[in-house]
């Protein structure tokens, strides 16, 4: 037993970025109710545009003093492509069917994808992201690298910017507004598409956020990355009760430890041989969600809320 | 690029097209057939570093060839196309390769799984296929091979690669013999090459009086390996043996170092590139085991590795440019006996058939050593290297041809 404080410090990594990403989906759902199924892509981005901002430095630059830069070029070009996607793909559908901004999104998500692997300079295979040197620091038993910090730090800081903009800013209150009924809202004086926009980019600029993690976590970015990372991180949002932005963290996390669970232990019970180890670990995290949903159907955090007519 | 791709091809094929309808007759006045020599590798995606390899070693020997003028009247012609490591993809490509009439053989693909979609449509059309990279061992002797009933079930099929069954048992004698490590932990990726490989390591090394002190799975496409890792590291397993390819085991390999456990990663000719080293900080140490000898320490070598700096690819040759080079050869070769046996002309039908029919016969100096087929259309040179990581590069440690 003595692998369990390392794998739970596994999970919580991974569970962060998967938290951080969540925070777009359920952001957008919450006042849109539409699935951005190119938010994974949203994050892979972003983390192209870290790696562009690393590589544009002087060698001998200090990745500690690189850091930020870095998070600011990722996170310029997560909410450009984002608040683009909003204005040119989504907004023009917004009073057609569900479906069809939903099939938009699959579409802008595959079309990202090869932008980035015929575009982005050798990105046909993975590139490796800068890292850390140096030991990992031992915590309670377990080792944390020294760039998973990164994530560990960063995920609390913007959960808590997060809930000051919400429930302290007149924009944040405007966003819980446009979430209850849009149309009041509009009513009441709220620019309703501002705030959308505004939901898409702090999504994004989240996203870009773990997407800096993920790289130093992984310490390599592809035009690939975004497609599981979105999936686990819709499955997040969808486990933390979507629309709720607390939720969204709380289902990473969940999902993180899972996960990281599922690889250490599901092997080692009885007759559970087959079904242990890592090809595993994404069966036993969509499991856990049905299980999840089955037992509370709005997820952990959510409301239980009548369907708009 | 599926646009690009078909714009590509239908460009090649009415190249092809015009080329046939040139020689019309007039052979005696210099004009030369076009004979097209397919090439299906990954050119994209992760494992492109190989598949570009793959590529350029093919239209080497293709222009080496035609400037030795080996085959008077006849011009190789490479045709390649992106596989992008899909068996799905490889098997269109192999329809393509067969709708093309110019096309006499096939060179590739890099991954065994490729290559299990790509045989049978090769197969029906009796059009020769050589693989350089193909190690998974139920390519060419059938499923039955573990149990010790060998039938080769594609007549077309061949390889200048040995079979994970040769390579599985090299790496596990290096590692108990050699590098007297004793006690594994044994992960693949589920993959045709990478489930066969690790299962031959694991027969080997477990007859050696090795332990195999646990055993995972992975997805290839992941990227984090820290849950494994630490189950890894709680087993106390003096070497990690991974059945994949670099793009997960260079990650896998960091991850492992990263939690403090310093033992090597050892994995087949998947993991045998550059880009293992450039995608892992941490790989020093690290081992692999590669088909052939390293072509820099052969004397048979020094010719295509002088040609191939000449031609001024913008790609390494990698693990797999001796070997593509002596696989596109034996194609070359085949078509010059069987122009040789037919009065000094290209015969003018069944050429895809006495193709094939001379692919099985031929016999020359290659790249990699001496090049020919057994029965089973499998490389007689079993020649096998096992390598380190040291200062940032593959080192060579022991080469021998090995009979498991």
């Amino acid at each position: 037993m003595h692998e369990l404080p390392q794998q739970l410090a596994n999970g919580l990594i991974l569970g962060a970025m998967y938290g951080l990403i969540a925070i777009g989906y359920t952001m957008v759902y919450g006042i849109v109710q539409l699935i951005n199924f190119a938010h994974g892509e949203i994050f892979m981005v972003g983390g192209f545009g870290a790696l562009t901002v690393f590589l544009a430095l002087p060698s001998g630059f200090s990745l500690l003093a690189a850091i930020p830069l870095m998070i600011i070029g990722g996170v310029i070009v997560s909410v450009l492509v984002a608040t683009a996607a909003e204005r040119f793909a989504y907004r023009p559908l917004r009073g057609a069917p569900r479906l069809a901004p939903l099939i938009t999104a699959i579409g802008l998500s595959l079309a990202l994808q090869q932008a980035v692997w015929k575009w982005y300079p050798d990105a046909k295979k993975d590139r490796s992201f800068p890292q850390f040197d140096g030991s990992p620091f031992h915590v309670l038993g377990a080792n944390i690298q020294r760039g998973d910090l990164f994530i560990l730090i960063a995920a609390p800081v913007c959960m808590i910017a997060l809930g000051f903009y919400v429930t302290k800013t007149r924009t944040g209150r405007g966003m819980q507004a446009t979430a209850q009924d849009p149309d009041t809202a509009k009513l009441m004086g709220i620019n309703t598409d501002r705030i959308i926009v505004m939901a898409f980019a702090i999504g994004a600029a989240f996203a870009a956020v773990a997407a800096v993690g993920y790289g130093l976590h992984n310490g390599q970015v592809g035009f690939r990355m975004g497609f599981i990372m979105g999936l686990k991180a819709f499955t997040a949002a969808v486990l933390g009760g979507i629309g709720n932005i607390y939720g969204a963290m709380l289902g990473g996390i969940v999902l993180g430890l899972a996960e990281a669970l599922a690889v250490g232990y599901i092997g080692n019970i009885p007759s559970m041989e087959l079904f242990g180890g890592g090809a595993w670990k994404d069966v036993w995290a969509f499991v856990l969600l049905i299980v999840v949903l089955l037992v509370r159907p709005q997820g952990l955090l959510g409301e239980r809320v009548a369907d708009r007519a | 690029m599926l646009i690009l791709t078909t714009v590509l091809t239908t460009g090649a094929l009415t190249l092809t097209a015009c080329g046939s309808r040139d020689k019309g007759g007039d052979d005696s006045s210099g004009k030369k057939q076009t004979v097209v020599i397919g090439v299906d590798a990954p050119l994209t995606g992760d494992l492109s570093a190989l598949g570009l390899g793959i590529k350029n070693s093919a239209d080497l020997a293709a222009q080496t060839a035609n400037k030795q003028n080996l085959v008077p009247g006849v011009e190789f012609k490479t045709q390649p196309l992106d596989d992008q490591a899909q068996p799905s993809v490889g098997q269109q490509n192999a329809t393509k390769f067969i709708g093309d009439k110019s096309v006499v053989g096939v060179v590739g693909p890099l991954n065994s799984s490729v290559s299990q979609s790509m045989q049978k449509p090769l197969n029906d059309a009796g059009l020769t296929q050589i693989s350089p990279a193909n190690t998974g061992t139920e390519l060419t002797q059938g499923d039955g091979w573990k149990t010790g009933t060998k039938k080769r079930p594609y007549k077309t099929f061949f390889r200048t690669a040995t079979t994970d069954q040769v390579q599985g048992a090299f790496a596990a004698k290096y590692l108990f013999n050699n590098a007297k490590l004793d006690s594994v932990y044994l992960i693949d990726d589920q993959k045709t090459y990478g489930a066969g490989l690790a299962a031959s390591f694991k027969d080997t090394f477990t007859k050696l009086g090795g332990k195999i002190v646990g055993s995972d799975h992975i997805n290839p496409d992941d990227r984090d390996f820290n849950a494994i890792v630490a189950k890894v590291k709680a087993t106390g397993a003096k070497a990690l043996y991974y059945g994949g390819e670099y793009p997960a085991a260079g990650p896998l390999s960091q991850q492992l170092k990263d939690s403090g456990t310093n033992i090597p990663l050892m994995g087949g000719d998947g993991i045998y590139s550059a880009d293992f080293i450039k995608l892992n900080k941490k790989a020093t140490g690290d081992l692999a085991t590669s088909v052939g000898k390293p072509v820099e320490q052969l004397d048979s070598a020094k010719n295509f590795i002088a040609n191939y700096k000449a031609a001024n690819y913008k790609d390494a040759y990698e693990a797999y440019g001796g070997g593509t080079y002596d696989a596109t050869w034996a194609i070359i070769q085949a078509v010059k006996d069987v122009v040789t046996a037919n009065n000094g002309k290209l015969p003018d039908s069944d050429l895809r058939a006495k193709v094939l029919d001379a692919v099985g016969k031929v016999k020359f100096d290659g790249v990699t050593g001496p090049v020919s087929f057994d029965e089973y259309g499998d490389t007689t040179n079993t020649m096998m290297t096992a390598y380190k990581v040291t200062d940032g590069a593959w080192k060579p440690e022991l080469s021998e041809a090995y009979k498991p």
